[in-house]
């Protein structure tokens, strides 16, 4: 039996085995930001020892950073204080920081593939579960807590028991109006929040071979919103080219060494997985979710489900309750209040380019608040230099600072109790996007159909129809 | 961070029959701006326990003075979601040593064996059985033994194994982290980086 990607770059970097216990997991880069980091640092402080490796970490500023005016002081003294206190623990320890105002600032899983710290063949970890959106260049990358932060600073290396393997094909073309987004919430609404729960899931097939890198990041992203620890996609020409000449990547003989590795990372054909599933392109609708959780989605042109059709009848009826939406009402024509086009899901160049292919030529509807948040400054510079940013004001849009923002509403950017946002996010639990928020996570495309009319709408009424 | 020596812990339970229980509602991200590990369980379930003018709702199971104890039992897939451990060490500082449920979220099970919290995997149909126990008498005890690997109602002797690796098991039952045994083997780890390509 052959080995999978995954098995490929997993036994790569097992240190030790223990009997009946965890692998001893070496981790080639690791990064951190300013919430799930300072009980690591203090860890070390207490326990008196230093970062083996501070050149393996990179440091940046998101969760809690504004989106509006980011030259001034922070004015939540709390969040100020964890910003300062990531400064303080980077500078003492020697790690790289990207603070606020840095040219290369922004959401840690938008920075890290931007600068060629992502890399196939590498394993990645970070204090956030949306880690798993560097897999897309066939490298290890998932979640870790706290304690495991302060594991790998102190010793570079986590213990944990090898995931299961799970592999998720996709062939066929997809439809018009389709995006990364639409094919990852599918896969989450047919496998449910915790159908990969315990595995680590390579996707596979025509779909995804044709997908940019960007697009592969955002299916990679979502892995984690079905349960699994994380996903990956082999590397190949897309994935080079999008590497070649980022600063942190290999330059010169280092480059050519590296490809010669990389290019060995591939599933064999003989390879097993302990699970592995098929889906059609063709079956794929632009998605929308209705629920609390990022499996309650569908086609945008479905009717909420009945009780009982897959969600346990409790857990169906709170979040409906939370929604305050009843069985079998259509979505499309709900009036919704807010937009936000952004986080580590949806908040890359490409993402901004679909929202304005939309926006163009349009006026932003009356009721809508929008809030577009580039994942980084160098989205933001892209969009700048991509002419986006004249569409959107000419549309009416306003572009904020790089941040996590209502991703998960750590910071001023919440939405309202009781107000409806589609959000190009990804999760719309009970409060995530602010207390008593009321979350329709969809793709950038969906995102921008709802801004201009105020209602939820099928983008492809509104785009011309072309070669999908 | 040392936590409590875990072994054996009989105490009531505390049931919380909702599935797919997320780490945003076990500790909202408006509440993870500490940069010291204190306080948590103040904020644990924060949205699910106080209305928005901190007035406490009176229908959660959190404010209802008839359940209590150590054990917090939840609906399948408990803390999916974010990876943010403080909503571990939300769980344990208010004051619970176990959660129960008939399946864990991989990163929240995870962070419960670093912090001192032990996930408790039971039987889909054992779980319904747990939680009818406490509804038909919320003083009714349960026996988590973690050498024996077996949880028990202990008013009619039921009881289920339940799966935990070796190596996690004998950590928590000597209180110590993954970090003591990291620290142990530097120089196997330093010899492996020198041979890392990037
Ligand atoms: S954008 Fe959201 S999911 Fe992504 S890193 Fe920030 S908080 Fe986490």
């Amino acid at each position: 039996m052959g080995n999978t990607l995954f098995d490929k770059v997993w036994d790569a970097h097992v240190v030790k085995k223990i009997k009946n216990g965890p692998d001893v997991l070496f981790i080639d880069r690791h990064l951190v930001h300013e919430v799930t980091s300072p009980v690591a640092f203090l860890g070390l402080k207490n326990r008196g020892i230093p970062v083996l490796y501070a050149g393996r970490t990179f440091a940046t500023a998101d969760h809690n950073t504004p989106t509006l005016n980011q030259h001034l002081p922070v004015s939540d003294p709390l969040s100020a204080n964890q910003l300062k206190a990531l400064e303080k623990n980077a500078a003492e320890h020697g790690i790289p920081y990207w603070g606020l105002g840095h040219e290369k600032n922004g959401i840690v899983h938008v920075i890290g593939p931007e600068n060629g710290i992502t890399l196939p063949g590498a394993t990645i970890v970070c204090g956030d579960s949306h880690t798993s959106t560097h897999g897309a260049f066939g490298a290890i990358a998932f979640g870790i807590g706290t304690s495991e932060v302060e594991m790998v600073l102190s010793s570079q290396c986590i213990m944990q028991p090898k995931p299961k393997s799970m592999r998720i094909n996709i062939n066929g073309r997809l439809n018009f109006g389709v995006t990364p987004k639409d094919v990852a919430l599918y896969i989450i609404s047919q496998l449910t929040t915790s159908g990969a729960t315990g595995y680590f899931v390579e996707y596979a097939g025509e779909v995804f071979r044709n997908m940019s890198m960007e697009g592969r990041m955002t299916v990679c992203n979502l892995s984690i919103e079905m349960g699994a620890r994380g996903g990956m996609i082999a590397p190949d020409t897309t994935t080079f080219e999008y590497i070649k000449g980022r600063e942190f990547a290999p330059k010169g003989a280092d480059w050519d060494k590296a490809m010669a590795y990389w290019e060995t990372l591939h599933s064999e054909d003989n390879a097993e997985f302990d699970k592995e599933l098929s889906f059609d392109a063709a079956n794929i609708e632009p998605m929308i979710t209705y629920g609390t959780n990022p499996g309650m989605g569908f086609g945008i042109s479905n009717s909420i489900p009945k009780a009982g059709e897959g969600t346990s009848a409790n857990t169906y009826k709170k979040s409906l309750a939370y929604m305050d939406f009843n069985e079998g009402e259509a979505m499309l024509g709900k009036a919704i209040d807010f937009v936000f086009l952004g986080s580590c899901t949806n908040g890359r160049i490409e993402d901004f380019r679909a929202f304005a292919s939309i926006v163009k030529g349009r006026k932003k509807a009356e009721n809508v608040t929008a809030w577009l948040v580039p994942g980084s400054h160098k989205v933001e510079e892209a969009i700048k230099e991509e002419g986006i940013l004249e569409i959107l004001h000419e549309s009416g849009f306003k572009l904020r600072e790089p941040g996590c923002s209502a991703c998960l509403a750590m910071n001023d950017d919440k939405i309202p109790a009781g107000k409806y946002a589609v959000s190009t996010s990804n999760r719309n639990f009970e409060g995530r996007q602010g207390p008593g928020a009321r979350t329709l996570l969809a793709s950038p495309l969906v995102a921008a159909a709802a801004a201009v009319t105020g209602v939820v709408t099928d983008p492809r009424e509104l785009m011309e129809l072309q070669e999908a | 961070m040392a936590y409590d020596k875990f072994n054996i812990l009989t105490s009531t339970a505390v049931p919380l029959p909702i599935e797919n229980v997320d780490t945003d509602q076990i500790i909202p991200a408006r509440f993870l701006k500490a940069t010291e590990r204190k306080g948590f369980g103040d904020n644990l379930f924060r949205d699910w326990r106080y209305n928005p003018d901190n007035t406490p709702k009176s229908q959660f199971v959190l404010n209802n003075p008839i359940y209590g104890g150590k054990i917090l039992v939840g609906g399948k897939n408990f803390g999916s979601g974010s990876s943010r451990e403080h909503a571990a060490w939300a769980v344990y500082d208010y004051g619970f040593r176990c959660v129960v449920s008939s399946f864990f979220a991989d990163i929240f099970r995870n962070n419960c064996l670093n912090v001192g919290v032990l996930p408790v995997q039971i039987g889909p149909e054992f779980l319904e059985k747990v939680f009818r126990a406490i509804e038909a008498n919320p003083k009714t005890e349960f026996k988590v033994d973690l050498a024996e690997q077996t949880f028990t109602i202990l008013s009619t002797g039921e009881f289920e194994t339940f799966g935990i690796n070796e190596y996690k098991k004998e950590n928590m039952m000597n209180g110590f982290d993954d970090i003591d045994y990291l620290l142990n083997i530097k120089e196997d780890i330093k010899t492996f980086a020198e041979r890392r390509p990037f």
